[in-house]
């Protein structure tokens, strides 16, 4: 398993995720494919990390994890209460906010 | 110039300016608290003037005193002194106008009774009394300037003052308007001559003015004398005069007859000195003169309303005036004498005109009169007496003043003395027919009052003020030039008058008038008293009658060479304003707007463009970053 195949396998996610977050009208899937993306981000820090043998990469994904554990309170948070109020989860219905 | 301090009682001739000034304060200030003795006031404060200016007059003893105030501006070069200058020839002119002043307050009190704005009437009268007394008794141009733009003001609101009436409203714009133009001139004039000499005071501008190059004192006088001719009405600016007459009929005779349009003759007779230097301007005046008299009395021969046929006899005999003080010292004397008498006359003869107007229900059509005499007795005595006087009767005032001038303008010895005089004997006949045509329009032939009018006499209030005045207009021309003479008078002004022998024997010239008055009057007759008088003007009439009828289509060249251009000028400015300034600012805002819209329409509401969006950056900053690092 060399270095390459970390790095394929996070971009493949990253693009999944990215996709994903374009194509899902879905609230929830689009912010599972946020986390995906910042997963395969984590994934190449680590990879990084181990290949310098240094730690920086590592303390930056946890870094990550802390933070994308808190947006996951907070995007949870305002998609339960948009459900309640909307009936509905889609990402298109919420367009309010334009010109 | 020699003056000599005030001392005495002519020390305190300022408080001539400030009763009438603070009548006029209370009456404006005090408001409908005043409503019931305002015009007792008003009447007073103007009596009191006169019985001051006449005691002051009494003192003078043929001095010339200035009186110092106070330091009115002083600022870098320019320093102007408040004060005034009583002299003979200003003593004269303060007792006309508180005089007739008075009289004419007095005489308002019964024609504007029913006025429910009678005190502001009153209130504009003593503010009119004010500014026409610094006007004359100020010893600068700027004091004179202060007055003169005051009694324009007065001379406005009083035009306007039934400002319901949109005639009245526009009267009185005219006459504002047409009165700048000249103001202009006087404003011009004063300046240059601070430009020139550096003082502005009487005193100091006629001692050195002869210092000055010759071009620069013609252009003073003649500047001088644009404002002279806008505020005398003389030609071209004589338009605003007949129209004053939208005013109350006491406003006609006391500012439009008797004081402020006679403030001209006054401008130029005292600056004599600026006129002697320069013989240009002087004969500019003579022309002036002349042909503003012949237009006022051409003009009055074909007007059917009372108040403009005496209207333009005012433009005509102050055409008179600027004729005699044009001719240099040999007409002052004659042409402030004349203006002296023509304020007694011509004031009552307006006076009565506004009785007959009371008469007959505000109407001041000729054709609808006829038959007056014997319904209103004093009124016909009176303005009868101010008719012979301003016809040159022999032996009433008219007749001594005005063939002073015809003699002072046969004096010139030349041609155009005799052209000038032959003008000014021409005119006197005319004078004597329209005002015979107006006399036996009014008080004679048949009655053709409209249904509805009782001809009544006027009270006693207005019947007193008339007499005094038709005294005045019997006795002024043989008190002035015969018991008092007003040469002698005025001599420290204007000089010791000379024996100057006369090209045409005095007797010939006032033979000569007396037939041509006979004559013109005879022409009337026939024209006017011997038959009916038609209640509509005849419209079949030849091409002179009508341009007279149109006052020789002043009108027409005034609104055709300056309201046309300036409208269209005005025009074309509203078109530029609305078109290419406000269609640059408000283009550049609609542009701004637009795009701005345009551009907020990219944001769109939807999560998944705007996720876009920073891809699609992210991916140019990573494609960029590479394209440096790989570079």
């Amino acid at each position: 398993m060399s270095l390459t195949h970390y790095l394929v396998l996070a971009a493949i996610l990253f693009t999944i995720g990215a996709v994903g977050v374009l194509v899902r009208r879905n609230a929830i899937v689009v912010f599972m494919c946020v986390e995906l993306m910042l997963n395969s981000v984590n994934l190449t820090l680590v990879t990084f990390a181990r290949a310098n043998g240094t730690v920086d990469g590592q303390i930056m994904a946890f870094f990550v994890m802390v933070v994308a554990a808190a947006e996951v309170v907070v995007g949870l948070a305002i998609i339960m209460s948009i459900y309640r109020t909307r009936r509905s989860a889609s990402v298109d219905d919420a367009n309010l906010l334009k010109y | 110039m020699d003056t000599v301090p005030a001392e005495g009682l002519i020390a305190a001739s300022w408080l001539l300016i400030a009763l009438p000034l603070a009548g006029a304060a209370v009456l404006l200030l005090g408001g409908r608290r005043t409503d019931r003795w305002g015009h007792l006031l008003g009447t007073a404060t103007v009596a009191a003037a006169f019985v001051l200016g006449l005691s002051c007059t009494l003192a003078l003893d043929g001095r010339q005193v200035d009186v110092d105030l106070f330091t009115f501006v002083a600022t870098g070069s320019l320093d102007v002194q408040a004060g005034l200058l009583f002299d003979p020839l200003s003593a004269v002119f303060v007792l006309l106008i508180t005089g007739v002043g008075a009289l004419i307050h007095v005489y308002s009190i019964g024609y504007m009774a029913h006025d429910p704005r009678r005190r502001r009437f009153f209130a504009y009268l003593n503010l009119f009394v004010a500014a026409m007394l610094l006007l004359v008794l100020g010893d600068n141009f700027v004091a004179l300037y202060v007055g003169w733009e005051g009694v324009g003001l007065a001379s406005y609101l009083l035009i306007a003052f039934w400002h319901e009436r949109p005639s009245a409203a526009t009267a009185a714009k005219k006459a504002f308007i047409m009165n700048r133009v000249g103001d202009v001139g006087l404003a011009l004039a004063i300046f240059l001559m601070f430009a020139q000499l550096g003082t502005v005071s009487y005193e100091g501008v006629f001692g050195s003015i002869e210092a000055v190059a010759g071009g620069t004192v013609t252009a003073i006088g003649l500047l001088l004398l644009l404002g002279a001719c806008g505020k005398s009405g003389q030609f071209p600016l004589q338009a605003w005069l007949p129209d004053a007459m939208e005013g109350p009929t006491p406003v006609s005779a006391l500012i439009h007859a008797a004081t402020m349009v006679t403030a001209g003759v006054y401008l130029i007779a005292r600056s004599a000195p600026i006129y002697d230097q320069t013989p240009t301007a002087r004969a500019v005046v003579l022309a002036v003169g002349a042909i503003t008299l012949m237009i006022g009395a051409i003009v009055g021969c074909a007007q059917d309303d009372i108040k403009k046929v005496l209207a333009y006899s005012t433009v005509s005999q102050i055409g008179y005036m600027f004729l005699a003080v044009g001719l240099g010292p040999a007409g002052y004397v004659a042409g402030l004498a004349h203006l002296l008498t023509h304020g007694f006359f011509k004031a009552g003869l307006f006076l009565g005109a506004g009785s007959v107007m009371h008469a007959m229900n505000d109407s001041v059509d000729m054709r609808r009169f006829g038959g007056l005499a014997s319904r209103m007795k004093t009124t016909f005595v009176t303005f009868g007496l101010g008719y012979l006087a301003l016809i040159g009767f022999p032996f009433l005032s008219g007749f001594y003043t005005k063939d002073a001038i015809i003699e002072a303008a046969f004096d010139r010895g030349d041609g155009w003395g005799y052209v000038l005089g032959g003008l000014a004997i021409l005119a006197a006949g005319l004078t004597a027919f329209y005002m015979t045509r107006l006399m036996l329009m009014t008080f004679f032939g048949r009655p053709r009052w409209e249904d509805g009018v009782h001809p009544h006499e006027s009270p006693t209030v207005m019947t007193a003020p008339m007499i005094v005045l038709s005294v005045g207009s019997v006795l002024a021309g043989f008190l002035l030039v015969v018991v008092f003479p007003l040469e002698e008078w005025l001599s420290p002004v204007f000089g010791e008058p000379e024996g100057a022998e006369h090209v045409v024997a005095p007797i010939l010239v006032s033979i000569l008038v007396t037939l041509v008055m006979l004559l013109g009057a005879a022409a009337a007759w026939l024209v006017v008293g011997r038959r009916e008088v038609p209640v509509v003007a005849p419209a079949r009439v030849s091409p002179v009658v009508r341009a007279a009828r149109r006052a020789l289509y002043a009108d027409t060249v005034n609104e055709s060479l300056f309201m046309r251009p300036g409208q269209w000028l005005t025009r074309a400015l509203v078109f530029v304003d609305n078109r290419g300034v406000d269609g640059a600012v408000n283009g550049l805002a609609a542009t701004l707007g637009g795009s701005s819209s345009r551009l907020g329409r990219t944001q769109t509401g939807f999560v998944r463009s705007y996720a876009l969006g920073m891809l699609g950056g992210a991916v140019i900053v990573a494609g960029a970053l590479l394209a440096v690092t790989a570079g």
